[in-house]
């Protein structure tokens, strides 16, 4: 059962994930990155800082992390498409910035390649530990989109996604995978996975007409404003203070109230653009696994493992992870009698499962301590929470903390 | 230039014509030097007829910070400390813009050093104005990076026993390719500094000596803004004296004028540069070094 794109096909390459996520920015546009070396993605960096020159893009490895985020917003406020790749310290250090771009509404992709914590942690172990710090990370309400590809192939698709849905809804993105998939090598074949096979990349929408009528920040029906190129004749302020649609910094309750409550429902209407999701074997699972990365390429083959001994098992793996394809986890869920939630953390996707689905029982394997969780694991827990003899519901109730 | 066609120049210059209508009456205090800092950048940039269109200016955060809102450009008001960093992604990214960073000392020494430092070691293309008024004025007059030492601050009621930064002797250390500093005491002569750094093709850095009258001054009795000007006059002293920016932190007296130059490559350019040869070398692989992309 291979249900996550990984079959080799007419022209492979051998790639890392991490190289796999290079290639999908050039792909996507990308003609800018800033970074600083940091274990696991700093093979992201060592990538662009040879392809970007070959396409008339620029890459900077810039003095530290807060410096790198900001160069990659500063080139995305004039006009260029970037993107910058770190690791835990180095995420959390961005957030302020990161905050920014959501608050001013600046297109930029920020690659998280999620290892071991809190702090210094385990740079070259695998953890998934940074799944609410990718939405809740900065201060303040903002909305955020995060992808969470499983795959080599997958980490290649979902960076040009992430570029698509950063330029159409002029949002920062966040590409979250973990050490396992970064530096896993696959066969993978791109052709008609990258900008050969798409129509066009997407672009932000430009400000158009006279200067005197285009206000920043107003917007129409698709909720996203136009946005004005440095040297186009706009001359326009950009800020992280609290503006109005003129963009100047205001805090006028009504002003201020119509344009976050504008940027907080921003995405409800790009749903359909947004959300991405795996539901596999779901139509008949009486256990449904809910998990991302790493864990899910592990729950795929629980799923058969479980089958094989009669346990109907079924897996859904938001591929959005944030905003949360909530609406397909309750259909994904709607017939299973337990859900069961692994993941390289304390507790973080199982809490967002919990919440979505209420009061149901939602069982979960969490490990903090570098090492995966195995297929055989995962089975095993998922079958002791169908009570075989048929009669009887789902045996733990609540979320549960394994080692 | 005479003091004759300085009038001239500041006779067709009208401020007004660089400024958001919109966004006046200011909000800087009575006797704040950072306006007369404002109109001395914008005199000029008036004077090096770099369009308005091609103009960026991105600002950190603080009084200094606020100052890009007023400026009729494209304007950005970033992070706190950040705004080099921004501007070294913008203008790399579009190096057709004229990029310049207003920021005051605590922005630009403090939670912005490290972005500072490596700016002038990197030597791109921007134009740094710092604003010293030794104070952080929006936050309500705490201790900053230049205070004097012994000055009264709300963070040091027993006064400043830190001893301060010589912002342009960093700067020069670091490599900055142009180095100045002026007070807002000489606004033609302020003009003329920021002119040349403007001008400089790499990375420039000017401090400018402003005054905050109402959080720094009144705390340390320096008398009215009038008197905190001339203040400015005797205590400092012209580059035409010390044309070195060698000198202990605690020097009272600072020298004036451009203090450091020097040419070395710009770094966009050089990095542009060496993309022809990158992109030759993958258009012709047997003939260089074997692409990967």
């Amino acid at each position: 059962m291979n249900a996550i794109e990984t079959a080799p096909a007419a022209s492979m390459q051998l790639i890392s994930g991490n190289h796999a996520c290079a290639l999908g920015a050039i792909a996507a546009g990308c003609r800018f990155f800033a970074g600083y070396p940091i274990t696991p993605s700093s093979e992201i960096a060592e990538r662009l800082s040879r392809g970007l020159p070959e396409v008339d893009g620029v890459f900077v490895q810039m003095e530290d992390e807060i410096a790198s985020i900001a160069a990659v917003i500063g080139a995305s406020m004039g006009g260029v498409k970037a993107m910058t790749a770190t690791s835990g310290p180095g995420f959390s250090l961005k957030q302020e910035n990161l905050g920014y771009a959501a608050g001013a509404e600046i297109p930029c992709v920020i690659v998280n390649v999620m290892r071991g914590g809190p702090s210094t942690g385990m740079p070259t172990r695998p953890a998934q530990g940074d799944i609410m710090q990718a939405r809740w990370g900065s201060h303040g309400d903002y909305p955020i989109i995060a992808l969470a590809p499983a795959s080599v192939r997958e980490i290649y698709t979902e960076t040009i996604r992430a570029f698509d849905l950063s330029e159409t809804l002029r949002t920062p993105v966040v590409l979250l995978y973990d050490q396992v998939i970064a530096q896993l090598t696959e066969t993978v074949e791109l052709g008609d996975a990258g900008a050969r096979g798409r129509a066009a990349a997407a672009e932000r929408k430009w400000a158009s007409g006279p200067r005197e009528s285009y206000r920043p920040y107003a917007v129409d029906e698709d909720g996203i404003p136009a946005m004005s190129r440095p040297g186009a004749g706009y001359r326009v302020h950009t800020t992280g203070l609290n503006h109005a649609e003129d963009g100047f910094p205001t805090q006028n309750p009504e002003a201020v109230a119509r344009n976050l409550g504008r940027l907080l429902a921003k995405f409800e209407r790009h749903r359909d653009l947004i959300d991405s999701w795996q539901a596999l074997a779901c139509e008949d699972a009486e256990v449904v696994i809910v998990s991302i990365g790493i864990s899910a390429r592990a729950a795929i083959r629980a799923v058969a493992m479980c089958r094989a001994r009669g346990v109907r098992a079924g897996l859904f793996r938001p591929v959005t992870l944030w905003p949360f394809p909530q609406a397909a986890l309750r259909e994904a869920t709607a017939g299973a009698r337990a859900v069961l939630v692994p993941e390289l953390n304390a507790g973080q996707l199982s809490l967002e499962v919990q919440r979505i689905l209420g009061d149901r029982p939602v069982d979960a394997i969490h490990r903090y301590n570098g090492e995966p969780i195995t297929p055989a694991e995962i089975a095993e827990r998922a079958s002791s929470l169908i009570d075989t003899t048929g009669a009887g519901s789902a045996k733990a109730p609540g979320v549960r903390r394994a080692r | 230039m005479s003091a004759t066609t300085m009038l001239d120049s500041a006779a067709e210059f009208d401020v007004r014509d660089y400024l958001r209508a919109e966004m006046m009456p200011h909000f800087l205090c009575p006797g704040c030097g950072h306006g007369i800092a404002l109109r001395a950048l914008l005199w000029a940039v008036h004077e090096l007829a770099i369009d308005k269109d091609r103009l960026a200016v991105v600002s950190g955060i603080g009084c200094a910070g606020r100052l890009s809102a007023y400026i009729d450009a494209s304007t950005f008001h970033v992070t706190h400390g950040r705004p080099i960093a921004y501007a070294t992604g913008l203008a790399l990214a579009r190096p057709d813009l004229h990029v310049i960073v207003i920021t005051g000392d605590g922005d630009c020494l403090a939670i912005g050093g490290n972005h500072l430092i490596h700016a002038c070691r990197r030597n791109l293309k921007l134009t740094c104005l710092m604003l010293n008024n030794e104070v952080y004025g929006m936050t309500g007059g705490q201790v900053s990076p230049t205070t004097s030492e012994t000055r009264v601050t709300s963070t040091t009621p027993l006064g400043n026993s830190e001893p301060h930064f010589n912002a342009c002797a960093l700067a020069a250390a670091a490599g900055a390719g142009f180095v100045g500093r002026e007070v807002t005491h000489h606004v033609p002569k302020l003009k003329e500094l920021i002119k040349a750094g403007l001008a400089h093709p790499g990375f420039a850095f000017v401090e400018v000596m402003t005054d905050c009258t109402e959080i720094f001054g009144r705390k340390n009795e320096m008398g009215s803004s009038a008197e905190m000007v001339l203040r400015q006059k005797s205590e400092l002293r012209p580059s035409a004296y010390r044309d070195t920016v060698d000198m202990p932190f605690a020097a009272k007296d600072l020298p004036t004028g451009i203090l450091a130059r020097n040419d070395r490559p710009e770094y966009g350019e050089a990095y542009r540069r060496a993309a022809v040869a990158i992109k030759s070398a993958a258009d012709n692989p047997a003939a260089g070094r074997k692409s990967r992309q």
